[in-house]
């Protein structure tokens, strides 16, 4: 088995699994409620884990700062979430429970994931939605006025709280509702259009932040007793993905390189069902929601190269391949093995559409079933966006979907407690690695964030402020001086390049890499081209980048310049984790190690463990050096994970 | 994509170099584009072609391109969010447009948005108007459980129906008075029509609106360009409710 590392004890409670919360809630010290005013707490990010953060420890009495890139706290990428939130409420009546969510979730992620914290997640999963409707989060409702539920990917249960297609904006909106009610009353005070540029360390521990100020160009330096970053997940290496335009790695990377180690980078979740890119000028993708395969049926025609229209290929020649394969669970299998098997037919030539890179994902037989305004109820806003998107009308045809870089399970390492290999720096919802191992299930991303915002942060955190000393540190110490000049002259150095690629370009490039090499399916001599091909680019990047504007305006070119930059960086870091992971597990699968019939195949005898990567920035370049987690599985028994 | 459907636009632009500075149109061209691209696609390309050519980019606020973030906000000829209904300006596609066309592209204009630059304005007068009242007053961990509150179908929906507005505010630059009344009912509707938003339901009407007032957004006189410009249609009947919640507030008031 494999030795843990000194800094990365998980410091997860002993005893039995379900009273390891509790035990630990209750031996954590507790900070007086007269002294909470006194410590300031820095909340970088206002999507669901930094707003449900910056709430509730308002309403504990600390004085939170809280910082976002956008014009307001309201826009952070949680809102285009769709489909909707897990909780082991079992109001289906249909077996579900707090274990078998527990269950779910580690099998789901592939044994991949930390036991302790997964199962904390599960237990706190119910108090979400309490909490949820209380604060008025208009939920899909039963005519009887009690709330509706659906099914999800990965589970047999119907567990999920929904929202029509908005789930993420409406719990968004009930989270940046309870922060703003904190602002009223003077605890939270919020930073919109800053952008976090640098984590600064006094004796080796989390005492601010560097942030431009994005409408300005000013550097700005804000000290407080500890910082919770909740900045999300990394898609957008790959360029195109369903994250937002503005989503980035750089808030993480900064305090990555500053020491804190990045966990698992390369697991990524490919999404299954999104729409396929038309053209060159692609600047995203749009994901529809996986709520989507509870009642559409996924195929492609059984002949090779078959171009006809979908209407005119008949039922007997079509292979709604993930049925087939897959009988017990059909269309509901986990993402990481629906999108595999997409690429598999797109491989074999089956592909559809246009470009071939595409299925069908047909609703026919469910409207014939329910009936045209049943399914419009349910999905009315996603067939509508298809519809806008494609010209295509998705009652009429089936949807053409592939694919897409969706979510980053890998992320800043933390422990028990949700704190980093930096003391005092917090990492919250995706932007950690922590609860879903190497594959995440649908609906869980939403459950993660209000669970670390509300309902885990606000104890953890109590017990580092009552526990460390925490001397007085304001801006005017040398730390935050040096740490603004090095922002400033990194800034300077961008605009100075004046070269001839675009960022975007270099951007496309960079996607272009990491989709063939550290995508779908991966290999090492591909990883290993991978790793050169990004260093290569790194210096064109720096060498021959062209940044126009100037600092002291709104520059849109030079924010996405810096975080190209950082991607630059992370994209290397991805594919040597990928390397060194000599084993297929949830999203990341080496065509090494499969199965005959293609599944992942885990090696558990040496790979039971969470990679944490430090870093070791010289002056114009990085390495890394490999720690380990080992993982102990005493509930859920690792075995080869089967939906047939 | 057969080449003969590529299009080719003229573009007038207003372009200001930051709050306090000179506003004036530009032309710019869009050469070979797509019918398949989105309109902020169309504006990458065109910035990328800027960029080369040493020139400042056209600045504009986008993020999700999903339609749900409501951060892209354009006055595309006359129109914000252009010429489609129910359709932000993300998720317009150019095969909305012909071969040879002329786009007028401003930003969202109200005396209480303020020009950041170009094609973004400030909206943070929405995020002051939500935090005087758009709340409902309940601490992390006091909920009861959810299902012990059933709330009917049709509320639930109706609520439901006035959340989905995405605060981007183009209510307010299709206004002729820069009124906000149709953001500032679908926030008041909301938590109106639930149960849950009664206990603070007047108090919460005379805050917000008072904030709206404070930050220069104009009154409303019942035009309906609001209900008619909004990407998630937003009802014009909320502002009804806003205007009862309003007045029942001021009478109770004590």
């Amino acid at each position: 088995m494999t030795q843990t590392s000194p800094k990365l004890e998980s410091k997860s409670p002993s005893g039995p699994i379900e009273s390891r919360w509790e035990k630990h809630k209750f031996e954590s010290k507790l900070v007086n409620p007269a002294n909470k005013r006194k410590h300031t707490i820095l909340v970088v990010g206002t999507g669901l884990a930094g707003a449900s953060a910056a709430a509730s420890l308002g309403e504990l009495g600390y004085k939170v700062k809280v910082f976002c890139i956008h014009d307001t706290p309201r826009r952070a990428h949680s809102i285009a979430a769709q489909g909707g939130i897990n909780a082991a409420k079992n109001y289906a009546n249909d077996g579900d429970s707090v274990y078998r969510l527990f269950y779910d979730t580690v099998k789901g992620g592939d044994f991949r994931a930390r036991e302790s914290n997964v199962y904390r997640l599960a237990q706190v999963s119910t108090a979400i939605i309490d909490h949820c409707v209380a604060i008025g989060v208009p939920f899909a409702r039963e005519y009887g006025g009690l709330l509706d539920n659906r099914s999800f990917g990965g589970a047999q249960v119907s567990r999920t709280f929904y929202a029509r297609g908005q789930t993420g904006q409406q719990l968004l909106l009930g989270a940046y509702a309870s922060m703003n009610r904190q602002s009223k009353n003077g605890n939270v005070e919020i930073y919109s259009r800053r952008e976090m540029l640098d984590l600064v360390l006094v004796d080796g521990v989390a005492r601010g932040i560097t942030v431009r100020n994005l409408v300005t160009g000013e550097i700005e330096s804000f000290a407080g007793d500890a910082v919770l970053l909740a900045t999300g997940g990394y898609g957008n290496v790959y360029y195109l993905s369903t994250n937002a335009k503005n989503s980035n790695v750089t808030a993480s990377w900064r305090c990555h390189r500053r020491g804190a180690y990045f966990g698992n980078p390369c697991f990524t979740q490919i999404h299954p069902t999104c729409i396929p890119r038309s053209g060159s000028y692609q600047s995203k993708l749009t994901l529809m929601s996986e709520s989507l395969r509870n009642d559409g049926r996924v195929w492609v025609p059984k002949d090779k190269g078959d171009k006809r229209r979908p209407q005119d290929i008949p039922e007997s020649e079509r292979d709604y391949y993930l049925e087939r394969i897959y009988p017990s669970f059909g269309n509901l299998v986990p993402r990481d093995v629906a999108s595999r098997q997409a690429k598999f037919r797109v491989d074999e030539d089956r592909g559809v559409g246009s470009t071939g890179e595409a299925v069908y994902l047909d609703f026919s037989d469910s409207i014939k079933r329910l009936g045209r305004d049943k399914i419009s109820e349910k999905y009315g806003n996603l067939f509508q966006m298809y519809e806008k998107i494609t010209g295509e009308n998705p009652y009429e045809m089936p949807m053409r979907i592939f694919p897409a870089v969706h979510y980053t399970m890998g992320g800043l390492w933390v422990d028990y407690n949700l704190m980093s290999t930096i003391p005092g720096l917090h990492v919250l919802g995706e932007a950690n690695f922590s609860d879903h191992g190497a594959n995440r299930l649908g609906a869980s991303a939403l459950m993660q964030g209000l669970a670390d915002g509300f309902f885990v942060i606000p104890y953890t955190l109590g017990q580092y402020i009552a526990s460390n000393p925490l001397p007085k540190v304001d801006i005017s110490h040398d730390a935050f001086k040096a740490s603004k000049e090095e922002v400033s002259q990194r800034l300077t150095q961008l605009l100075a390049l004046r070269g001839q690629h675009t960022v975007d370009e270099i951007h496309r490039k960079l996607g272009q890499i990491m989709w063939d090499q550290v995508g779908m399916s991966r290999n090492a001599e591909g990883l290993k081209k991978a790793m050169d091909e990004i260093r290569n680019l790194r210096q064109t990047f720096w060498n021959d980048v062209r940044v126009p504007g100037e600092p002291n305006f709104k520059n849109s070119e030079l924010e996405k310049a810096g975080r190209v930059a950082d991607f630059l960086e992370l994209g290397e870091l991805m594919a040597k984790d990928a390397l060194e992971r000599e084993e297929s597990c949830g999203g990341h699968f080496r065509e090494e190690h499969q199965t005959p019939d293609n599944e992942a195949k885990r090696d558990d005898t040496n790979f039971c463990h969470v990679t944490a990567w430090e870093a070791k920035p010289h002056s114009d370049a990085i390495s890394w050096t490999p720690h380990k987690e080992s993982l102990n599985f005493e509930y859920v028994k690792p075995s080869q994970r089967s939906y047939k | 994509m057969a080449d003969s459907k590529l299009m080719n636009l003229k573009l007038k632009i207003w372009r200001q170099a930051g709050p306090g500075a000179p506003g004036h149109f530009v032309d710019h061209h869009a050469k070979n584009v797509s019918p398949d691209m989105s309109f902020l696609e169309m504006l990458d390309v065109v910035n990328e072609n800027l960029i080369k050519s040493g020139q400042d980019p056209v600045e504009f606020d986008h993020d999700c391109r999903e339609g749900i973030c409501g951060s892209c906000a354009l006055v595309i000829n006359g129109n914000p969010h252009g010429p489609e209904t129910r359709t932000t300006t993300c998720q317009l596609h150019m095969r909305k447009f012909k071969d040879g066309d002329s786009i007028v592209i401003e930003p969202f204009r109200a005396k209480a948005f303020p020009i950041v630059k170009d094609l973004a304005v400030d909206r943070s007068a929405f995020d002051r108007i939500q935090r005087a009242g758009g709340f409902v007053s309940v601490n992390t961990g006091a909920a009861p459980d959810a299902n012990t509150l059933p709330i009917s179908k049709s509320s639930a929906d109706m609520a439901f129906a006035a959340a989905t507005c995405i605060g981007c505010g183009a209510c307010v630059a299709a206004c002729k008075n820069a009124s906000a009344s149709l953001f500032v009912s679908a926030k008041i509707s909301h938590l109106a029509l639930l149960p849950q938003g009664q206990a603070e339901r007047e108090q919460r009407a005379l805050n917000m609106v008072a904030q709206m007032d404070a930050e220069g957004f104009g009154a409303c006189s019942n035009t309906g360009a609001c209900e008619a410009t909004c990407p998630v249609g937003i009802s014009l009947e909320s502002i009804a409710r806003m205007n009862r919640d309003f007045l029942s507030g001021s009478i109770c008031e004590r």
